[in-house]
């Protein structure tokens, strides 16, 4: 913590921070439960491997939306660019999935660093629109580029070599699960090193106020230009693992609807907090499944319904229930985004 | 050449009908309003059931198309929108692309996914040809209602007593409140008329834009290009803007038809980097 406070006080934030990022019991729980899906419902493997890459993505957005205030409707720029990065290597280079997911996530941190400097400034109207112009400007090389992309029909021909030389992809998922599962888990724990970290909240700080951030030394900029890239990274790997594990890319990577899937997602599960992506990607994935089942095309309309009642309802509310459940209770509560 | 420019100014003044509500709502009262697009298309797939399932003729569906809209929105506002004004952006995003998602599935499960269409009457079909420039009726038709449109907005807002209600409301609510001005009835009024706008610019444009569940999602990013290169402070800012990026779109589809869209969504990233406020912003305006 920064010197120069006072005695109890500064014991006291000591205390909080420790607590703030002691791994908890519920912690422990949720990745034991996490492990044994893997064991335990093979037949699901597809969707859990579905949910794992929804809930990094959705995880990565935490890291701009929740941590850093920055409104995004055009995550899937990153997404899709980890996607088409990682199936064009594994088509053209070398099939090594590992290899892969490291270019990738270089490929989209690269984009990241460089499209940051477009969120910097402007308000919260400003960003959106110049993430979601990003999004649509990939979007429309990608289909301009088709005889790179394959454009609306998609890649075709992605053959993943074994994991590591030797688990090789399977029809049933299960290793590609596997393989989804432990990125999620490396890079989570990575994630909360991060939000907890002085760096997370000197972000916390941009976020609820720039101006005093600024004004007591915590300079903006820097900080906002390297979570943005950090986020755009994990939404790569997001990309790179459902390429790989699917062995398809198409042009739907960079889909406005990617974009406001991912929103949702963290929304469900309560922003400003890493658990709420994991745990709405599960709720999302799991609704997608039942609710498709029941009106193949017009799911959408219920997605639509949910977000109404879910802001209407209040989302900060169904956040914080979803919170005391795995936190036990809630010292301060990370709550929002400042209106 | 020409044609390309008159084609692509009819197509701007389209835009501008269908945008200028949002102009208000989004620039005006700062609500983020994703789904202005979903009365537009409300506008359109009322004209196109009336005029080719009924049989009404097309020039007596644009005026309802306009209060269908409006109806909608007047509906809509006190019960949902009001509540959201003082909401976090995130909120506003979120809501309103609820409601585009509903609209769309909604629209499709009742009309189908395909595209509709609009029967325009036959005398707006004609085609002249002016000192060799080649022109739609239907294209100026176009041109002159919202020509006459915008002036008529343009007016109402500079010269009226509501005009100048409706700016103390947006400028200071509480204030204008103590002066005895109903805030809420005036944003109900101007929500509701400028969404009707755009359902009489659905109506319109179902020939040109094309109309399928789709379009809320296809033109909203082009309806907040216009409001937010325009700026707000002017309502000549959105028309410039629009009309600029009436005659780039049409021109980009005609020289680099694979390239259209990407130079236009190019362009607007670059002028929000240079000029945040919009393009024709006045110094000091909010």
């Amino acid at each position: 913590m920064t010197p120069g406070f006072a005695g109890t006080t500064r014991n006291r934030d000591a205390i909080e921070f420790a607590r703030s990022t002691r791994v908890r019991t519920s912690e422990i729980v949720f990745l034991l439960a996490a492990v044994l899906s893997w064991f335990l419902l093979p037949r699901q493997a597809p969707m859990l491997n579905e949910m794992a890459i929804l809930a990094l993505f959705a995880v990565s957005l935490d890291l701009i939306l929740g941590y850093a205030g920055i409104v995004s409707l055009g995550h899937a720029a990153f997404f899709g660019t980890g996607a088409y990065v990682a199936a064009l290597f594994a088509k053209h280079w070398l099939p090594d999935p590992l290899v892969g997911l490291a270019v990738a996530a270089l490929g989209s941190a690269l984009l990241g660093l460089a499209t940051s400097v477009l969120v910097l400034r402007g308000s919260d109207l400003t960003r959106l629109m110049v993430t979601l112009g990003v999004a649509l400007i990939l979007y429309e090389l990608a289909n301009r580029f088709d005889n790179i992309t394959g454009g609306a029909d998609g890649l075709q021909g992605v053959v993943m070599g074994p994991l590591l030389g030797r688990f090789a992809f399977d029809m049933g998922g299960r290793v590609a699960f596997g393989y989804s599962l432990t990125v999620l888990v490396l890079l989570f724990v990575v994630a909360r090193r991060i939000v907890n970290s002085k760096f997370g909240y000197g972000l916390r700080a941009i976020r609820d106020n720039p101006r005093r951030a600024t004004a007591i030394g915590i300079g903006s900029h820097g900080r906002l230009a390297a979570v943005y890239t950090v986020s755009a990274a994990y939404a790569g790997i997001a990309g790179a693992l459902l390429a790989q594990t699917t062995g398809f890319a198409s042009l739907d990577v960079y889909d406005f609807h990617r974009s406001a899937d991912v929103l949702l997602v963290l929304v469900i599960g309560g922003v400003g907090w890493l658990y709420g992506g994991v745990i709405g990607a599960i709720v999302f994935t799991l609704m997608h499944d039942v609710l498709s089942g029941l009106t193949q095309q017009y799911w959408q309309f219920w997605i639509g319904l949910l977000l109404v009642v879910l802001v209407l309802v209040g989302r900060e509310r169904i956040g914080n229930v979803a919170q005391r459940l795995v936190r036990g209770r809630d010292p301060n509560a990370q709550g929002d985004l400042p209106p | 050449m020409l044609t390309i420019l008159f084609d692509g100014i009819a197509y701007g003044m389209l835009l501008f009908l269908l945008a200028s509500g949002l102009a208000v709502t989004l620039g005006l009262m700062n609500f983020v309003n994703l789904a202005h697009g979903a009365f537009a298309m409300a506008g359109g797939y009322l004209t196109a059931v009336l005029s080719n399932r009924l049989g009404v003729p097309f020039l007596v569906c644009l005026p309802l198309a306009f209060l269908f809209s409006a109806a909608l929105a007047a509906v809509l506002e006190p019960t949902l929108y009001r509540r959201l004004y003082r909401r976090p952006h995130l909120d506003q995003v979120l809501f309103t692309i609820g409601l585009v998602f509903m609209a769309v599935a909604a629209v499709d499960y009742v009309y189908g996914s395909t595209q509709q269409f609009v029967r325009v009457p036959d005398f707006l079909r004609q085609r002249f040809d002016i000192a060799g420039v080649g022109i739609g009726g239907y294209r100026l038709f176009i041109i002159v209602v919202c020509g006459v449109l915008t002036l008529a907005l343009q007016a109402v807002l500079t010269r009226t007593r509501f005009g100048s209600r409706l700016r103390a409301a947006v400028d200071d609510p509480r204030v204008a409140s103590g002066l005895g001005i109903d805030v809420n009835k005036i944003f109900l009024i101007t929500f509701a008329f400028g969404s009707g706008l755009a359902g009489l610019g659905g109506a319109l444009g179902a020939e040109i834009l094309g109309l399928d569940p789709t379009f809320p999602l296809k033109f909203m990013i082009y309806f907040l290009i216009v409001v937010a290169v325009g700026g707000t402070t002017t309502i000549t800012g959105p028309l410039l803007a629009s009309l600029l990026l009436g005659v780039a779109d049409v021109a980009g589809k005609y020289y680099v038809p694979k390239l259209g869209g990407f130079i236009i969504y190019s362009v607007m990233i670059a002028v929000l980097m240079l000029r945040p406020q919009g393009l024709f912003a006045r110094a000091g305006g909010r």
